[in-house]
């Protein structure tokens, strides 16, 4: 499940576009035109060395140079002038460059130089450290590595260096956005055929779209805030700050967060591998929207033998979480703890498991609690040298909730359920899968809800995703069978997130 | 005869002991771990760093490098690293930066000496100079980041890492130097080698899959007309399948290159209408067993280029 996923979250993982953003040296609006864009004020000081004067960057009559298109049939005579055009402007750019160069060198000189960043590569061993590490503290931006300059290199070509610079005048006036959080939005629209008596989704609905906001905080932390809106109404899906150095191994979170308590429940609507949440978690963890809590979240890696992960999460949260907790007392909060162990069988071939153990208050007395168990597992298999065309992932996940009850609404409830899937990818946009799944009610756990699906999925793009499920359940307390069709169709704009795992 | 051997005895021990002391920091632990993105990265660091450093790669050079799973395992190897070397220009977008936030490892933190983003300093081509959407495909907005292809850029990479591992591990800037020369020297040599070999196709058209070629192309002198994705990221599509097989019979281009891991279903097909020939053309260290280095990439590629314009392949 690469793909389309790559808008934005895991939660757990985090997503920083603006980490990528602050490392590749150069921000959006600035890199737009950052390879030819000459300053203007440069521009306009140099000008008479130039006839024509191209209006800088923006409106440069470059397509041949362009990234994306394909340069369509064309004839040779064509092609040749385009050339001659390219080579005109790239000399006439060379030259421009060189002339701001010179200037750029007499007003270093008259300046008494206090970047010597220039020192020769090859004089690497003699003293650069200091000047090395000038040049390495200020990396994330703008300034490269003294050494790296290529200023002896005489086949690259004049524009190599510059870009990177080029970008500097302007960024003063763009303070106010260059710190601003990477963006994106995932819209999520759901269509539903078929007959359901017990859960009624609308026949159209714009349900869950995701506006996803993160960036770096400090040298310490980073944050991230999933605000998810649906037709009724704006919810704080996520919003936490992730501490990410902090001693002995540990990562701290704290905010609002879905909660770790096996896989599936940690992922957003989006990025799950159906268009739905499994029953096990609609019975157990809360309903539609599974446990999302509100507290701080610690994880430490536990080193183990061999190149195996192991990481073990402890979490406390607010004891209120709608349909699963409910906290009489302000003191009365919810615990999660979750461990999970990786391994690469092969390099083709990794297994995940993960056991978790929960605990909260239920409110339907004072001392009432409800406690969760799980077991989650995970099986990938991907060929590298194929990745882009086929890989497989069997998921599956058992858990149980223990619920204290006063007798008059049926004492303690010991309800099961679990839900096994698998997801093939045939071809580069096409995946097939299918689910089993079954649960007891929480609040009733005589009653045991059944189902299956198979789904379809095809990815026109990485940015958006058609899927088809074919569902049937069974609800036991109504005496329901409901077999419905689930058309669901999402799309991503704005920051490139990570691809979850 | 016993007492006279225990003076001996002692001062080997004692000898050894300081030997293991020393030896401990200078070897294993003073090595400088070191996380690459790609092979091409981590063939260079051995090159430069030698046996000062260990070098781990998280993608192998038979795997597109744009995806990559964020598998946990990578999470341990930088949580070890001194020093994470990155192509940059988000080729790692989409699995490195959550692997970094979970690394607990401060120094391998964007801004931090031991984030090195070695794109810094290229020759990079394809930036792009007008508004940039998504309706290009997914396009790369700094760049096109397969600029290790072309060598200079090698030799750029080469110095950038010999920089920092030197204020990284200062004790072995003199080794670091030293590897740098002798990598330069031998770069120099079989960039002859190489130019003098593709010298005779300058000016060759070719079409790509991927635009995974630019840098290799300016730097050897071919001419990419085409990529058989209609747009970068966008699977083959018939009507565009059909405008590559015209653009090679109007132009006859002699050559696809496609990369390992991409479908050769199409390049193939067209191939078989238009006469070209599909090279199986490999953009990273590591693509076969026997591109062991950085050099054997260029070999590889390069011998299988001439043979097929010599009509051998």
């Amino acid at each position: 499940m690469r793909s389309f996923a790559a808008m934005s979250a895991r939660r757990g993982i985090l997503l920083p576009t603006a980490l990528v953003l602050g490392c590749c040296g150069a921000l959006a609006p600035a890199a737009a035109a950052a390879g030819l864009q000459v300053p203007e004020a440069a521009t306009a000081a140099d000008a008479p060395a130039q006839a024509p004067a191209p209006p800088a960057g923006t409106a440069s009559p470059a397509p041949p140079g362009s990234p994306a298109a394909p340069a369509p049939p064309a004839s040779p005579e064509d092609i040749a002038a385009l050339r001659r055009q390219i080579e005109a402007l790239r000399q006439e750019y060379e030259q421009r460059l060189n002339a701001l160069e010179q200037r750029l060198e007499q007003l270093a000189g008259g300046a008494a130089a206090p970047s010597a960043p220039a020192t020769a590569p090859s004089g690497a061993a003699a003293g650069p450290p200091t000047a090395a590490s000038a040049g390495a503290s200020g990396a994330a931006g703008a300034a490269p590595p003294a050494p790296a300059a290529p200023v002896e290199a005489p086949a690259v070509q004049a524009p190599a260096g510059a870009p990177a610079e080029a970008s500097i005048p302007g960024a003063p006036t763009q303070t106010s956005n260059y710190f601003n959080p990477s963006v994106s939005v995932i819209g999520n629209f759901l269509g539903v055929a078929g007959q359901n008596h017990v859960v009624t989704l609308p026949a159209a609905e714009l349900r869950e779209s995701e506006l996803a906001l993160q960036a770096i905080v400090d040298p310490y932390a980073r944050a991230d805030f999933f605000i998810s809106f649906g037709e009724q109404g704006v919810a704080v899906e996520e919003g936490f700050v992730t501490f990410t150095s902090l001693p002995a191994q540990l990562l701290a979170k704290v905010g609002r967060m879905r909660v770790a308590f096996g896989t599936i429940n940690t992922l957003h609507l989006h990025v799950l591998p159906w268009p739905d949440e499994p029953l096990p978690l609609y019975n157990l963890l809360g309903g539609e929207d599974g446990w999302v809590g509100t507290g701080v979240s610690v994880a430490r890696l536990l080193p183990l033998p061999g190149d195996t992960f192991s990481e073990l999460t402890a979490q406390v949260f607010r004891g209120d979480s709608p349909g699963l907790f409910s906290a009489p007392r302000r003191g009365d909060l919810a615990y999660n703890g979750h461990y999970r162990v990786f391994r690469d069988l092969t390099e083709a071939l990794n297994l995940t498991v993960g056991a978790s153990y929960a605990y909260g208050p239920n409110g339907t007395s004072l001392d009432a609690k409800t406690r969760l168990e799980g077991i989650d597992v995970t099986l990938r298999y991907k060929p590298l040298v194929t990745a882009l065309y086929h890989s497989l992932v069997v998921r599956g996940e058992v858990m149980r909730s223990e619920r204290q009850q006063p007798r008059a609404i049926g004492g303690e409830q010991r309800a099961l359920g679990w839900f096994a899937a698998a997801d093939y990818q045939l071809a580069r946009r096409w995946f097939v899968g299918g689910r089993l799944e079954a649960s007891d009610r929480a609040t009733d756990a005589r009653h045991t809800d059944t189902g299956r699906a198979l789904l379809l999925t095809f990815w026109p793009s990485e940015f958006s995703q058609l899927r088809a499920e074919l569902r049937r359940r069974h609800y036991s307390v109504e005496e329901q069978e409901a077999t419905e069709v689930l058309l669901q169709l999402q799309f991503a704009i704005g920051a490139h997130g990570a691809h979850p795992f | 005869m016993t007492a006279s051997h225990h003076p001996f005895r002692f001062l080997t021990v004692t000898c050894l002991a300081a030997l293991a002391g020393l030896a401990a920091p200078m070897t294993a632990a003073a090595k400088v771990h070191v996380v690459t993105s790609l092979q091409d990265f981590a063939s260079i660091t051995t090159a430069i760093g030698g046996d000062r450093v260990d070098v781990v790669s998280l993608a192998k050079g038979y795997q597109d490098p744009h995806f990559v799973d964020a598998k946990p395992s990578f999470v341990l190897a930088l949580s070890r690293a001194n020093l994470l070397e990155v192509a940059g220009l988000e080729l790692e977008l989409g699995y490195l930066p959550p692997l970094i936030d979970q690394s607990r490892n401060d120094a391998v933190h964007p801004g931090s000496p031991g984030y090195l983003d070695l794109s810094i300093g290229c020759d990079i081509l394809q930036r792009p100079t007008q508004v940039v959407t998504r309706a290009m495909g997914d396009v790369h907005p700094y760049g096109n980041p397969h600029y290790w292809t072309d060598p200079e850029n090698g030799r750029v990479i080469a110095r950038a890492l010999a920089a920092r591992l030197s204020e990284l591990d200062p004790a072995g800037a003199a080794t670091y130097a030293k590897n740098l020369a002798a990598f330069e020297a031998r770069l120099t040599a079989r960039e002859k080698e190489w130019d003098a070999k593709m010298a005779p196709y300058a000016g060759t058209r070719v079409v790509t899959f991927h635009e995974s070629w630019p840098n290799f192309a300016k730097h050897f002198k071919l001419a990419i007309v085409g990529t058989v994705e209609p747009k970068p990221g966008i699977p083959p599509t018939p009507s565009h399948t059909l405008e590559i097989i015209n653009l090679i019979l109007t132009q006859k281009v002699p050559a696809i290159l496609v990369e390992p891991y991409f479908d050769h279903k199409t390049p193939n097909y067209i191939a078989q209408k238009t006469g070209a020939k599909v090279l199986l053309f490999y953009p990273s260290v590591g693509g076969i067993p026997a591109i062991t280095d950085y050099f054997a990439l260029f070999d590889t590629d390069i011998d299988t280029f001439v043979d097929a314009m010599k009509g051998r392949r």
